[in-house]
């Protein structure tokens, strides 16, 4: 989760606004909202993914979930999917998780009853960046019809992601290979500071003509975090598929949770509707990007001066909340039992976590570890 | 071409059809009696006052928005509990139970119905009261397990099946998962009085079942919270192993919050946390951690003695309300001269009422009267007022007579 330099949550002060223009609002009640959802927040929501000129939109083929998080998004596409992908409730259909990811991406395909999950290759240790060469041989060699989840931007938990071209490579491979895209979009304009450029991706497929799903989550880019707000978005070939789609979603939403939570897709659906508290919104992501941008510079540039062994460019070469440093799982233990600094085994730093206050004792910290241990 | 061009059409969810068919009807007299959320006299969506008190003092603490735990708010689901249980529940004391924050009723049930199909071995079979609400089948099918039925609702009477019911218990196979509402019935209003849930529970124990109650309705169904919640208390006290489903939907009126709780009694504290690890495990996958509005505000409710004892006082007034326009329904089609016997009206209890009326008449009662329901004759007495329940008895008793 994200936090101030203060070291404390953020609660984004357009929602401070838009929640108390909601509690004036005696119109409002809490009854239940629709099966998919807030219509304000479903519409705002995939087009804040896809663009206000998006053609998909245009064509009126575009399809939304409101959902319980990115989370819940994920795992109503993967109920979906296993029902109606491929085949009729087709269990053997594989799906591929990049290596490494979010370790709840296995879970939630595997609850959805998928069961051959697999990876493609992502990260390269060695060199500390994309393993592109690896991931298009999987997917050259990945069965026809397979089921790729594809981190929109800001990759967890390396926070490395394709160039624009290589993901038109990507794209290029999946197409021809009829793959099917999975997005995962959980840092929207938390990434860059830019809604366009961190859904360049997503959009580049859409522009392509691929069917695919994009999870959306609201929680880091809006600090919704415990208000569960997502996003299913369903780009299809035309309206008749979608709606036929949004169908059956309703029925598979219905014995999971029957309709989503209301006050975080009313406070998101408020926010994007309103030109005002729409820029207002995008100041607060910049806010927020902006401040981890520059907490990676900032220690990129202090192990630079320490002459911490190795490079340390990745630092501001990745993007997002996460970094994977490099350290290896030794030099971890070092940093935790030592030096009282928090990080998975797997070297990966959460960067909200990086304040001015304590820069300078974490980089200190790294060049210990880099230097004692080995 | 489209990878869902195989897809099919779902088919129209047929509650929603009656409220659409509703929309569209221009007389000004029509009634809505699909809907399933508490209206008050004047036919509006009530929202309590006891929540608006603890909306505000919520806002005035400008808490932060960080992820709740897997499991939910800890105040909220112990509140939840004890609720459930009483305060003086040896199970709730001696703390041999776990509670996990679920999406409303719908959420706990279905991790429910996941966890038992993970880990209850012993059988795949959920009995099911005949009829049941309509979603019960679909989520413990989704969940993987397999649908049974036991006779429940006597249409001849209008009333409990009371020896249809003992007969088919005692017939269940022994480590069968046995469904029961635990007040308020839905969709039929029809209970069991609490000398029958005694031989119920009894041939429930004699078979070795294991209990998942649903309770929506809990202080919603009599007015009082305890006396809903018995049939838990007292299955608990005889030793059977029982799940339990929480909503706060209609007692609190949170329904768009999605505030309910599942809750498995366990042999030891040590039991229910390691069933509590696996819990989580389940609703990992499904959406990481619970949303905590409404969660939030059912805790500040049961937790601020001001604020809970004017909540009893406030779901005491809705349950009142039902059980008025029932007596009022009954005492208008007398008055009708209407020489049925409506009885089972007042019998009834909850929401829900069994009207007993055959689906022709529903079709009359529709095109010729402008009033709405869902064909097996049920209505949602939470849409009759004080203003149509003379109106409503008119047009029963011109399409019964």
């Amino acid at each position: 989760a994200y936090r101030t330099d203060e070291g404390q949550p953020w609660v984004l002060p357009v929602v401070k606004k838009v929640e108390q223009m909601i509690a004036n609002d005696n119109s409002l009640n809490h009854e239940y909202l629709p099966i998919l959802g807030l219509p304000e927040f479903r519409a705002n929501a995939s087009r804040i993914a896809l663009g206000d000129d998006s053609p998909a939109i245009k064509e009126n083929r575009v399809g939304s979930v409101q959902s319980l998080g990115g989370t819940g998004a994920l795992r109503i596409g993967a109920e979906f999917l296993r029902r109606w992908y491929n085949g009729n409730n087709n269990t053997a259909t594989p799906i591929y998780v990049s290596a490494p990811s979010w370790e709840n991406h296995n879970s939630v395909f595997m609850d959805a009853g998928f069961k051959d999950i697999r990876t493609y290759h992502y990260w390269d240790a060695a060199k500390r960046g994309l393993d592109l060469q690896g991931l298009l041989n999987d997917m050259e060699q990945a069965p026809e019809f397979s089921i790729f989840i594809l981190h929109a931007c800001a990759h967890n938990p390396t926070g490395t992601d394709p160039t624009p071209e290589q993901w038109k490579q990507i794209a290029g491979v999946m197409k021809r290979r009829s793959l099917f895209p999975f997005f995962d979009s959980a840092y929207q304009g938390f990434a860059s500071g830019s809604l366009d450029k961190d859904a360049w991706a997503v959009r580049y497929f859409v522009s392509e003509g691929f069917e695919l799903f994009c999870a959306q989550s609201f929680s880091k880019n809006f600090g919704l975090y415990n208000e569960r707000v997502g996003n299913l978005t369903v780009v299809g070939k035309d309206a008749d598929n979608v709606q036929r789609v949004l169908s059956q979603m309703e029925k598979i939403v219905r014995t999971t949770w029957s309709n989503p939570p209301s006050q975080g897709a009313r406070i998101v659906a408020t926010t994007l509707s309103s030109p005002q508290l729409f820029d207002e919104w995008k100041g607060n992501v910049k806010t927020m990007a902006d401040r981890v941008l520059l907490m990676r510079s900032e220690l990129r540039s202090r192990l630079e001066a320490l002459k911490t062994p190795g490079t340390w460019n990745h630092i501001t070469e990745q993007i997002g909340m996460f970094s994977f440093t490099g350290l290896n799982p030794k030099q971890v233990e070092y940093m935790i039992k030592e030096k009282h600094i928090y990080l998975m085994a797997s070297g990966r730093i959460n960067m909200c976590g990086l304040t001015t206050k304590n820069l300078d004792y974490v980089a200190k910290s790294i060049h210990e570890a880099v230097t004692k241990i080995q | 071409s489209s990878w869902w061009s195989h897809v099919e059409m779902g088919p129209p969810d047929p509650i929603l059809g009656v409220t659409e068919a509703y929309k569209r009807d221009t007389n000004s007299k029509k009634m809505n009696l699909g809907v399933g959320a508490y209206r008050d006299d004047n036919g509006k969506p009530y929202v309590l006052n006891c929540v608006r008190k603890a909306e505000a003092m919520i806002a005035s603490k400008k808490m932060d928005k960080e992820y709740l735990p897997i499991g939910g708010l800890a105040d909220f689901t112990r509140a939840s509990a004890e609720l459930a249980l009483g305060e003086n529940s040896e199970a709730f004391k001696s703390g041999r139970y776990v509670t996990v924050q679920g999406i409303s009723g719908t959420g706990s049930l279905r991790i429910g119905a996941n966890f038992l199909q993970r880990f209850f071995k012993a059988s795949r079979d959920v009995y099911l009261p005949k009829p049941s609400w309509g979603n019960h089948t679909p989520i413990f099918r989704d969940a993987g397990m397999q649908l049974q039925a036991y006779r429940y609702y006597d249409p001849k009477t209008c009333s409990l099946d009371f020896s249809g019911a003992m007969d088919d218990i005692s017939k269940i196979p022994e480590k069968s998962i046995i469904l029961l509402h635990a007040c308020a019935h839905n969709p039929t209003g029809v209970d069991p009085r609490q000398e029958q849930w005694k031989e119920l529970a009894a041939t429930v124990k004699k078979r070795n079942l294991l209990v998942f109650f649903d309770m929506a309705y809990q202080g919603f169904a009599s007015g009082d919270i305890n006396r809903d919640a018995w049939a838990v208390r007292h299955f608990i006290e005889q030793g059977i192993t029982i799940v339990l489903s929480q909503s706060f939907a209609k007692n609190m009126g949170l329904y768009g919050e999605r505030a309910g709780a599942f809750t498995v009694i366990c042999s030891d504290a040590d039991e229910a946390k390691r069933v509590e690890s696996q819990l989580k495990i389940l609703i990992r996958p499904m959406y990481s951690n619970p949303p905590v509005n409404g969660a939030r505000i059912a805790s500040m409710i049961l937790n601020t003695p001001d604020l809970r004892k004017e909540w009893l006082t406030e779901v005491k007034g809705m349950a009142d309300r039902i059980i008025s326009m029932r007596t009022q329904l009954v005492s208008n089609l007398k008055k009708e001269g209407s020489s049925r016997n409506w009885q089972h009206i007042t019998d009834q209890i909850g929401m829900f009422c069994f009207t007993g009326l055959k689906p022709e008449q529903v079709e009359r009662l529709m095109k010729e009267f402008s009033i709405y329901m869902t064909k097996d004759g049920r209505i949602s007495v939470a849409g009759v007022s004080s203003g149509n329940v003379g109106y409503l008895a008119h047009a029963i008793h011109q399409v019964t007579k």
